[in-house]
C-alpha cells in the first residue's frame, strides 16, 4: 500500500480509501444484451438459483453471489460476461450508437470492445486494435462466445495506427482505455503494487500520450473519445490528458455516470493542468465498493 | 505477417493471411472452391430453416481455406486483419459444418434438425460428452437446444450418427455444470 500514501493529500477520507483497497473485491458481470435482454437474464439467474444484485447506476451490471461466474447456464450462453463494475463505466460514458465507426485502440482481452458492440445493438463497425498478439486470442475467444459481429481485430501499436486498410479515414468514437500502472485494480489483484516505480510510472505514461494523441487525429471532428486508466496516479491521468490538449484539436467534456466520483484534479507535485479537467471523473474504491478508475471525456474540435 | 503477392497476382487463388469476401453466387467466384454467400445462406436455410433475409444486414469472408466469417462492420476486400466478426460455418469438406459460437448466436431462427435436450442431456452435451438418443430427422450436424428462462436456446453444434448424439461442443467452451 506504500505507493498509495502519495495520494493522501488529494483523496477524501484517505483512511476509508486505504481500508477499501485492503478488503478483496466481489464478483461481477455484464449482461450481455447482444445474446439476450437483461429480463430473460436475469429469469435464467434466478432458475440458476444464483443471487445477483444490480448495480444502481446500469441495470446491466450485476454483482453475483458466487465465486465462479463462469459455471453458470448464463455465462455458458455467453448472456453474462465477467467484468469488474468500472470497467464497464467507460464504454457507457463514450456512448457509441448503432451503425458508427468506432476505435478502441487497446482492446484486449475485449470485455469493453464487446460492451461497446452491444451498446451499439451490433450494428456498425467497432475495430478492436491491441499490439500484443497473445492477449488478441483471447479478445477474439471472448468476442466469439458473446456473439459480436461487428468487430475487426486489429494488431498495430495504437501511437501510430494507420487506418489504410479500411475504406473511411476516420471514427466517430474512440476509447483509449490505456495500459497503465493498475493501481486501481489492487483489490483484485493484490501484488498490483509490487512492481510499482516512478520511472514506470513516466515511462508508462509516455505511451499513453502518444496513444491519446494519435486517437485524437485518426477521430472525426465532432467526434468523442474516452480515456480511461485503471489508475490513481494523475502522471497517467490528468497529466496525459494535458498533454493532448496543448498539442491536439479536442477538449475535456462533462462525465455523465449515475456513479459516485471525485473531480479530475488540476495541480500535482507542482505540476498544473488544463482547469477544465475538473470534469474528469477519479472513481475511488471506497466511494462506490469497486476497484479504481479514471475517465475524461473529451471532444474532438478540429 | 507478410503478404507473399499482390492482389493483382492472387484473383485465381485464396491466400491465407487475408480475408476475401464471398461472391454472390457461385457463377461469380474467381477462386476453386470458394463457396459463394448465396450457398451459404441456401445452406443456412435448406439445412435448417433459417430465413435467409436473417442475413441481410452481414456479409460473409473466407480466411484459409473453408473456414467462413459472418460480418456485420464496412471494410474492403480483400482486407488483412486478425479477425472479422466471428467464425460460422466450415467448407471445403463433404459435409459444411456450422460453429458452436455462431449456433448459439442465430441458431434461435432455426426450425428445422433442432434436437431439444433435457437439463441433464444438456448437461452432458456441454460438457463435451455423446450420448444415445433417438431422433427421426436427418443424419448430420444438428443444432442442440433446452429450455432456459422460458424458450428453447441454443447449445451448440452436434452430430448424429447410428443412434448416437455427439458433441461438438469445442474443448475451450466445454463446462461442467
Amino acid at each position: 500500500m506504500e505507493p498509495l500514501e502519495r495520494y493522501r493529500p488529494i483523496v477524501d477520507d484517505f483512511e476509508a480509501f486505504l481500508d477499501a483497497c485492503k478488503r478483496p473485491l466481489g464478483t461481477a458481470v455484464r449482461v450481455n444484451t447482444i445474446k439476450s435482454p437483461v429480463d430473460r437474464t436475469l429469469d435464467a439467474l434466478e432458475k440458476d438459483g444464483v443471487d445477483y444484485e444490480q448495480a444502481d447506476w446500469n441495470p446491466h451490471v450485476l454483482r453475483l453471489d458466487t465465486d465462479s461466474p463462469g459455471s453458470t447456464w448464463t455465462s455458458f450462453h455467453g448472456f453474462t460476461h465477467g467484468q469488474e463494475e468500472v470497467s464497464a463505466v467507460p464504454p457507457v460514458v463514450l456512448d457509441p450508437q448503432p451503425g458508427e465507426r468506432v476505435w478502441d485502440c487497446c482492446a484486449a482481452p475485449g470485455g469493453k470492445a464487446i460492451q461497446l458492440a452491444a451498446l451499439m445493438d451490433d450494428r456498425g463497425t467497432v475495430v478492436a486494435n491491441d499490439n500484443n498478439l497473445g492477449r488478441i486470442s483471447a479478445l477474439r475467444f471472448n468476442a466469439e462466445r458473446l456473439g459480436a459481429t461487428s468487430l475487426a481485430v486489429t494488431n498495430e501499436d495504437a501511437r501510430n495506427y494507420s487506418l489504410s486498410r479500411f475504406e473511411f479515414d476516420a471514427f466517430d468514437r474512440t476509447l483509449v482505455d490505456a495500459p497503465c500502472s493498475c493501481e486501481g485494480t489492487i483489490r483484485k489483484n493484490p501484488d498490483a503494487l509490487d512492481n510499482w516505480s516512478p520511472d514506470h510510472v513516466a515511462s508508462v505514461a509516455g505511451i499513453q500520450k502518444g496513444i491519446l494523441r494519435r486517437a485524437v487525429q485518426a477521430t472525426r471532428e465532432g467526434g468523442t473519445i474516452v480515456y480511461s486508466t485503471c489508475t490513481f496516479a494523475p502522471e497517467e491521468n490528468e497529466a496525459v490528458v494535458d498533454h493532448a490538449l496543448d498539442r491536439e484539436a479536442c477538449r475535456v467534456v462533462d462525465v455523465d455516470i449515475g456513479l459516485d466520483y471525485s473531480p479530475g484534479i488540476t495541480e500535482w507535485e507542482g505540476n498544473e493542468y488544463d482547469t477544465s479537467l475538473e470534469r474528469a471523473a477519479r472513481i475511488y474504491p471506497h466511494q462506490n465498493d469497486t476497484g479504481g478508475f479514471f475517465v475524461a471525456k473529451l471532444e474532438v474540435t478540429g | 505477417m507478410s503478404e507473399e503477392s499482390t492482389p493483382a497476382e492472387d484473383g485465381d487463388r485464396n491466400v491465407g493471411q487475408r480475408f476475401d469476401r464471398l461472391p454472390a453466387t457461385d457463377a461469380e467466384r474467381t477462386v476453386d472452391g470458394r463457396a459463394s454467400r448465396g450457398a451459404v445462406v441456401e445452406y443456412f436455410a435448406d439445412r435448417f430453416g433459417i430465413a435467409p433475409e436473417t442475413f441481410d444486414d452481414y456479409t460473409f469472408w473466407e480466411k484459409g481455406a473453408g473456414k467462413i466469417w459472418i460480418y456485420a462492420g464496412e471494410a474492403p476486400t480483400p482486407i488483412e486483419i486478425e479477425a472479422i466478426g466471428m467464425t460460422c460455418l466450415r467448407t471445403r469438406q463433404e459435409h459444411w459444418k456450422p460453429t458452436t459460437d455462431f449456433v448459439q448466436r442465430f441458431g434461435h431462427h432455426a426450425t428445422d434438425c433442432v434436437i431439444e435436450l433435457d437439463r441433464d442431456a444438456a448437461r452432458r452435451f456441454v460438457a463435451g460428452e455423446d450420448q444415445a438418443r433417438d431422433w427421426d430427422g436427418d443424419w448430420g450436424y444438428l443444432i442442440a437446444g433446452h429450455e432456459l428462462a422460458g424458450e428453447l436456446e441454443p447449445l451448440g453444434v452436434g452430430l448424429f450418427v447410428h443412434g448416437e448424439l455427439r458433441s461438438m461442443v469445442p474443448k475451450g467452451r466445454q463446462r461442467e455444470l
